[in-house]
């Protein structure tokens, strides 16, 4: 890679953010198989589950048709460090493993899923008139399942909050705290953000910001919350590499086979 | 004088029901049925339905580990069926058992304190990627089996809902095969890694069809079954339809089977093999299987960490 021009780094980057924000929240719903409320939310949240895998699958082909690497070794073989994906969705669903003991905390889900989902949606929008055409085109099919999936998540935040349930708000109440704090890192464009801007590949981090809050505030007003938000990003910025003891044990499992025998034929 | 009329009418009622079943007509949910029909269809499909559920975990171990992307997607669409096919059971056993004014939680009440078992397969702990594999193929493979057996079934919601049930099934044993076969023709490693889950799932697959008769483990469902036309083969049946489907895939791959035993007897046309160890059905109809008591505690935690999701829901009383 050491020829590349900026815009061929740009484009990496930016399709590298996209595929391992889907990535490790594809897994982090995974993680929920089983678990879920009911036997229907566990049918809706894995098939949301898989269709965001599909989405990593589809950005981590656009990196391996541009020579970045192989798909799958772009998925299984890259340590934390060179991971791009935002650190909110890395953190872990609760305490415990999915295996046993997962103390998972459906208020957390639902919230990250619904805050994250809508991000997607506003920056799939912009990558519409992406400059980077294979990205707009893909763009267009990813949005087309995305819209089930924040129907589905804005109906779970609705409900809950409007339940009058004083421990299902004050949980979601939390969940939102919590996802806020880290929240800022699913709207950075890392390092060459402002290349990405310029290139004319997506729209920049503080408009991106912007629509979401647009979009998120009247569904906060009809559940009687402030819509003053403080996003930030406490943890640091996983696009330039800074993660969590959390991602690193998830990639741990999500390539413990594949890691068995890198060079076989899975 | 009374209760011989109303004896009378009941046999009235149940030779017209005898009459309509023979005559291969469906039972719809709103019917009159003999109780036993009911209670018979009640226990088979909530243990069926809630098997589908169980069934889940051992696989969902494997969703995050699949070796490609591919495989990924694969076995969660795969595991996502099965979760889909367990709530469309839940529901055709919901239905009947309105008259007893019992509902869903009922039936995970039932789960949880071991009134209603789960197939002895989803017991078994799957230890490895080849384990992920032979599931789809050789369980999926016998579900196959036993289920289309059942596709004429009498009772018209379960014959329906078994109907789209084989059709996916068939996409899972397909996606169990295709682990199995890029495992087959790989490394030394991975091609044992079949060969060792040959070994550890062959009695549960025996054992996943039931005893052939009562005498096995003092009780058998199966005549009851036939009587009511809701199945058509016995259990025995099925296991031979089953070695005559699978023996000869097996070692055409070069594996074995751990039965030395095995041989088709073509004077008797019968399969002759290793009885398995029909008292382990027992164990497991008792929750002792090897990971009985880890996959119930999983469906347990969910239960008590979701309580207040289910009240936050729960309609309100004004």
């Amino acid at each position: 890679m050491g020829n590349d021009s900026l815009k061929d780094i740009a484009i990496k980057e930016l399709l590298l953010h996209l595929a391992d924000d889907d990535f490790i929240h594809s897994y982090r719903g995974a993680e929920w198989l089983g678990l879920a409320p009911h036997i229907e939310e566990d049918v809706a949240s894995s098939s949301i589950a898989q269709d965001t895998m599909g989405h990593a699958a589809i950005y981590y082909k656009l990196l391996e048709e541009i020579g970045v690497g192989n798909a799958d070794q772009l998925a299984h073989d890259r340590p934390a460090k060179e991971r791009r994906n935002a650190i909110i969705l890395e953190v872990v669903n609760g305490p415990g493993y999915y295996m046993k003991d997962p103390e998972y905390d459906w208020a957390f889900a639902v919230v990250r899923n619904y805050f994250y989902t809508q991000a997607k949606a506003i920056k799939l929008q912009s990558l519409h008139t992406s400059s980077y055409e294979p990205l707009a085109e893909v763009a267009q099919k990813v949005q087309m399942e995305l819209y089930y999936h924040l129907m589905h998540w804005k109906m779970w935040f609705v409900q809950l909050l409007g339940s009058g349930h004083e421990e299902a708000v004050s949980r979601m109440k939390a969940a939102i705290e919590k996802t806020l704090q880290d929240f800022a890192g699913v709207f950075s464009l890392g390092q060459y953000g402002e290349e990405m801007v310029e290139l004319g590949l997506i729209e920049g981090e503080a408009d991106l910001q912007k629509k979401w809050i647009e979009a998120v505030s009247p569904i906060f007003e009809s559940v009687g919350l402030a819509t003053t938000f403080e996003i930030r990003m406490a943890k640091g910025d996983g696009r330039n590499g800074k993660h969590t003891e959390d991602l690193e044990k998830a990639l741990e499992t999500l390539s413990e086979v594949y890691a068995s025998d890198k060079a076989a034929s899975w | 004088m009374n209760v011989l009329l109303n004896d009378m009418a009941e046999q009235e009622k149940l030779n017209q029901f005898i009459a309509r079943i023979e005559a291969g007509e469906k039972i719809e949910a709103d019917d009159w049925m003999p109780e036993d029909y009911r209670g018979t269809l009640i226990k088979l499909i909530s243990m069926h339905g809630i098997s589908e559920i169980m069934g889940a975990l051992p696989e969902k171990e494997w969703v995050p580990k699949a070796p490609t992307l591919n495989r990924k997607l694969g076995i969660m669409a795969k595991v996502q069926d099965e979760m889909g096919h367990g709530q469309l059971l839940l529901r055709v056993a919901e239905d009947l058992l309105k008259p007893y004014n019992k509902k869903r939680d009922d039936l995970m009440q039932d789960l949880f304190k071991g009134d209603l078992k789960f197939h002895n397969v989803f017991h078994m702990e799957a230890k490895t990627w080849g384990d992920a594999g032979l599931i789809g193929w050789l369980v999926d493979g016998a579900a196959i089996i036993s289920q289309t057996n059942m596709l004429g079934a009498s009772y018209g919601p379960y014959a329906r809902a078994l109907l789209r049930i084989c059709a996916e099934e068939v996409f899972h044993a397909q996606h169990g095969e295709a682990i199995i076969m890029a495992l087959a023709e790989g490394t030394e490693e991975q091609r044992k890694l079949v060969q060792d889950s040959i070994n550890y799932w062959w009695e549960s697959l025996l054992l996943f069809f039931g005893p052939p008769s009562k005498k096995e483990v003092g009780s058998s469902k199966q005549d009851v079954t036939i009587k009511y036309r809701i199945r058509t083969s016995t259990n025995e049946e099925l296991r031979q339809a089953f070695f005559s489907k699978y023996v000869k895939r097996i070692l055409s791959l070069g594996y074995t089977i751990p039965d030395e035993t095995l041989r088709f007897d073509k004077e008797s046309e019968t399969w002759i093999y290793q009885q398995p160890d029909w008292g382990k059905l027992k164990v497991y109809a008792r929750n002792e299987g090897p990971l009985s008591q880890e996959r119930l505690s999983l469906r347990r935690i969910s239960y008590e960490n979701n309580k207040w999701v289910r009240e936050a829901l729960a309609p309100k009383v004004i």
